[in-house]
């Protein structure tokens, strides 16, 4: 199919779930209900680190209107040392995470949970549940669980033979790093820190679970995967997969975060004791506290270049937070941090530290953020050293087809040199810049994915069409689904409509995230329509009684290829639905596929900011991101997505992060005082699409969810370095911090 | 606690139900009524997720004794439409793709609404200041600026 002949991918059309959304129509999982339903809470530990010597819930069992209570003892155990995986996490840690077991591992680590009538009763309860605790001391940031003393949280963790708060290290190399450093001209190494941010999704994690006394249970809630809700909540409650039917309600934003499962386990139990429906939900300060941000980090990055430029050498080691339980992403950070580059000798090496903080959760791209910051600015600082434009070094060692990326991989076909081009043409990076402005630019990578999708796509009897996938669709996926079905069908989008299928009702599909949704969901929706296509072909065929292989399907209907098949009027696809009964009945098809050929992607960012002097306010003037998508199959959608991960990346960049008190307790679980961008601190968030199909897809489609978070942070904060002249590599950039650098110089002057 | 019995107008008919004194509009709505398009983003007025109008005045629903309710008129966003036909806003924000995963949606429509029914004309800076206490995380805002002022201009255009 040639780009010209398109006539729906690249269009765009309106979303198939757009009308529920905008009327207020659309379920999102706080919005169900049942008759009979009961409401749960959950009671949380007022401890950042300490042991459970006991947990005595005689009282709050016996007042009334409570109907089910519960502990970590009715939740399945899995022993510390046997690894269960479940995708990216392991059972071990996760049934330790959602109620705590030996230890409550953070402030606001769930204890035990009531169900109750009502939400105020069942609050009421938890306060009657008398845990008696032994509190030990806590380790929050990074050095304090590094520290020779530090509390260790966990007596079976050992790193180097010895106890330690460090659950393990990955690490990457390539060729001879000393002996590059040697070659080059100019060496930088400097030291960077991030903290840790929430993915600041609008809703609440929420479910509703309905168990019945034969043990048939109907989850809906709010994830990035029902698949993942139905497997966790098996192996976490001990019910059997074939009984548990998990139905994804819209969802009101994830980003990562809600890839794992809090309430689903918890509420599935509260039902089986309670014989009632239970809904929970969480307040935004229970999701501030007890579900998982990403790490805060710290890194070390040493880079090497000769006088005009090439890269010799580069170095980063990390550290990043994993919160009470091993899982930090240290992948992505070692992985994604010289990604864009083609680097001869390369290493790093990023360790997994666990401390008293809530479990961290994937966040667009998790770590990659993180292992790009420290690398952009140093490479901006490099920049500066030789003498060079920033975007000239970033090109003369970026990485392209052939190239062996320190990560592993040989590259093939891609278009982030595209994106640095287009980058230093663009009139933006050629804008002049006022008194106070700077001006950075950064790039990023993140790797992709494929794995496991299905889907159906059924004709209606009225010659429509209904596509079901296995996806959530976050973003506005079914938007693209739909373009795409049309276009092979060669039908009017308006005539697809396309379903998110429940755990019982589709095959198995993985989780949305990884920027793997249309990847994967484009490929088994194709497969499935050409599947379609040839049926209908069949019909015509059996229709006119000459050769299946004589019939072509164009333009939405059956029409006999060439002149030697005879002469038929067209058959439309309304027509064939109609008869579909008589030439041999029901139209449709289905495709399980463990999807494979996600290829990376790679954008570059350019940023504007200009530095209130007296208020240390750094302020994003101009923004624009230019970005691989692969293709876009809807381009508003690429572009939402491109404009809303520079927009949480400006708000890593400059405001957000956890504040602890000194007892280990998030200081500022709201959205007052953990300040996300607002529409008036944000501008206009320009975008650049760029095109390199990825060969493997069948429509190009690289993956776009996560890339426009990575190369922000570094992108801001070289602005403000460009603003300022001042070299700032802690985030975030957030008013005090300016502040007190600009106080600094002038005390200097 | 005893009830309060409460006669109000939502979305232009008649309403009455029973609230406790401390319980809040958007429990009310969501819990009581099955008007669910009001969401609960915060619960302390910082997200606008949960916007209605009390006589054409915006307000957090989250933030509002339901209570107060007595003898006023309520907006929802189940009465932003009439009948088939969505409000030009709405449509605009599909056509514009304008929302993500749509959970501020309801908020920012009911807000931007409040907006121009005050403001026919305003500015990307109004825009901005005005749908500041309206959060949204995945769209970096500018589809939603864009919605609005496409809204406002072809507005201003029919009338
Ligand atoms: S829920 Fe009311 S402002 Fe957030
Ligand atoms: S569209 Fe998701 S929060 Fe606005």
């Amino acid at each position: 199919m040639s780009d010209s002949n398109n006539k729906w991918i690249g269009e765009n059309t309106i979303r198939p779930d757009g009308a529920d959304k905008v009327t207020g129509r659309a379920a999102f999982a706080a919005d169900t209900s049942m008759p009979g339903m009961i409401w749960g809470k959950v009671l949380r530990s007022p401890h950042a680190h300490a042991v459970i010597k006991s947990i005595d819930t005689s009282k709050a069992e016996a007042l009334p209107g409570v109907k089910a209570v519960m502990t970590a003892a009715d939740i399945v155990d899995f022993p510390v040392d046997t690894p269960v995986a479940l995708g990216i996490q392991d059972m071990r840690w996760m049934c330790r995470n959602v109620m705590a077991r030996e230890k409550a591992l953070f402030h606001g680590h769930p204890v035990a949970a009531v169900a109750a009538m009502t939400e105020a009763i069942a609050a009421e309860a938890c306060k009657l549940i008398e845990v008696d605790y032994d509190v030990l001391p806590h380790a929050i940031e990074i050095d304090d669980a590094l520290a020779d003393d530090a509390p260790i949280l966990h007596d079976w963790m050992e790193f180097d033979g010895k106890p330690s708060n460090i659950a393990g290290t990955i690490e990457h190399s390539k060729g001879d790093v000393e002996a590059g450093f040697a070659e080059a001209d100019v060496v930088i190494e400097r030291d960077f820190t991030t903290r840790p941010v929430h993915q600041g999704y609008i809703e609440p994690h929420a479910c509703l679970v309905s168990v019945a006394s034969d043990n048939k249970t109907t989850i809906w809630s709010s994830s990035q995967g029902q698949f993942m809700v139905r497997a966790m909540v098996g192996l976490l409650t001990g019910l059997t997969q074939s009984d548990i039917r998990a139905i994804p309600a819209e969802i009101g934003g994830g980003f990562g975060g809600k890839t794992i499962v809090y309430l689903e386990p918890l509420a599935t139990i509260l039902s089986k004791k309670s014989g009632r429906p239970v809904k929970m939900t969480m307040t935004r300060e229970e999701v501030m506290r007890a579900s998982g941000p990403t790490s805060g980090s710290k890194s070390t990055i040493k880079i090497g270049v000769k006088k005009d430029g090439t890269i010799t050498a580069a170095e980063g080691l990390y550290w990043l937070q994993a919160g009470g339980l091993p899982g930090a992403p240290v992948r992505g950070a070692v992985g994604c941090a010289l990604a864009p580059y083609d680097i001869p000798n390369g290493h790093t090496l990023g360790y997994d530290v666990v401390c008293n903080r809530s479990k961290v959760a994937a966040y667009r791209a998790p770590g990659a953020p993180i292992g790009a910051f420290g690398v952009e600015c140093v490479l901006d600082e490099l920049a500066e050293e030789i003498g060079m434009d920033p975007l000239d070094l970033r090109l003369k060692n970026a990485a392209k087809e052939g190239t062996e990326a320190v990560h592993g991989p040989v590259y093939p076909v891609m278009g982030y040199v595209e994106s640095l081009t287009s980058a230093k043409a663009h009139e933006h990076y050629n804008a002049p810049l006022g008194p106070n402005q700077g001006r950075g630019v950064a790039s990023g990578f993140w790797f992709n994915a494929g794995g496991e999708s299905s889907a159906q796509v059924n004709i209606t009897e009225d010659g429509n069409v209904v596509v079901t996938t296995g996806h959530p669709d976050i973003g506005g996926s079914r938007a693209g689904i739909a373009n795409i079905c049309a276009e092979l069908l060669g039908i009017d989008y308006k005539r697809i409509s396309v379903l998110i299928g429940d755990t019982a009702t589709i095959g198995f599909s993985n989780l949305t995230g990884g920027s793997r949704v249309l990847f994967a969901s484009s490929m088994v929706v194709t497969e499935s329509t050409r599947t379609v296509i040839r049926t209908l072909c069949e019909l015509a065929a059996k229709i006119w009684d000459i050769d299946p292989d004589a019939v072509t399907w164009e333009d939405g209907e059956a029409r006999p290829a060439g002149a030697n098949a005879g002469k038929f009027d067209p058959l439309t696809l309304a027509e064939l639905a109609a008869r579909a009964n008589e030439t041999g009945g029901p139209i449709g098809a289905g495709a399980q596929v463990n999807t494979t050929g996600a290829e990376g992607g790679f954008g570059t960012h350019i940023c504007d900011v200009e530095v209130d002097p007296e208020l240390g306010i750094a302020r994003v003037i101009r923004y624009t991101v230019l970005m691989d998508v692969g293709r876009a199959v809807h381009p508003a959608y690429v572009e939402g997505q491109m404009q809303g991960g520079a927009a949480q990346a400006i708000g890593w960049a400059l405001n957000e992060e956890y504040l602890y008190d000194k007892d280990g307790k998030v200081d500022n679980p709201g959205f007052l005082d953990y300040r996300m961008p607002v529409a008036s601190d944000l501008p206009m968030i320009d975008t650049h699409i760029i095109e390199v199909p990825n060969p493997k897809h069948p429509q190009g489609v690289r993956g776009v969810g996560e890339v426009p978070l990575v190369p922000g942070l570094a992108a801001v904060r070289n602005a403000v370095h460009n603003a300022t002249g001042i070299r700032f590599n802690d985030l975030p950039l957030s008013p005090p911090r300016i502040l007190a650098a600009l106080d600094v110089r002038e005390a200097a002057e | 606690m005893a009830k309060l019995h409460i006669s109000t107008t939502i979305n232009g008919e008649p309403e009455e139900f029973l609230c406790t004194p401390d319980e809040t509009m958007l429990d009310v709505l969501r819990n009581q009524l099955d008007l669910t398009g009001a969401k609960e983003g915060c619960g302390s007025g910082d997200c606008g997720a949960c916007s209605i109008t009390l006589d054409g005045t915006l307000v957090c629903s989250c933030l509002m004794l339901a209570a107060e309710a007595e003898g006023k008129a309520i907006t929802t966003i189940e009465g932003m439409a009439e009948g088939e036909t969505l409000h030009p806003l709405q449509q605009k924000f599909l056509e514009e793709a304008a929302l993500q995963c749509g959970i501020c949606t309801p908020g920012m429509l009911i807000a931007a609404k409040a907006l121009l029914d005050e403001n026919p004309d305003p500015t990307e800076t109004e825009v901005r200041f005005w749908l500041a206490g309206n959060l949204c995380r995945c769209t970096g805002y500018d589809k939603i600026i864009r919605a609005v002022l496409d809204t406002a201009a072809d507005m201003r255009g029919a009338s």
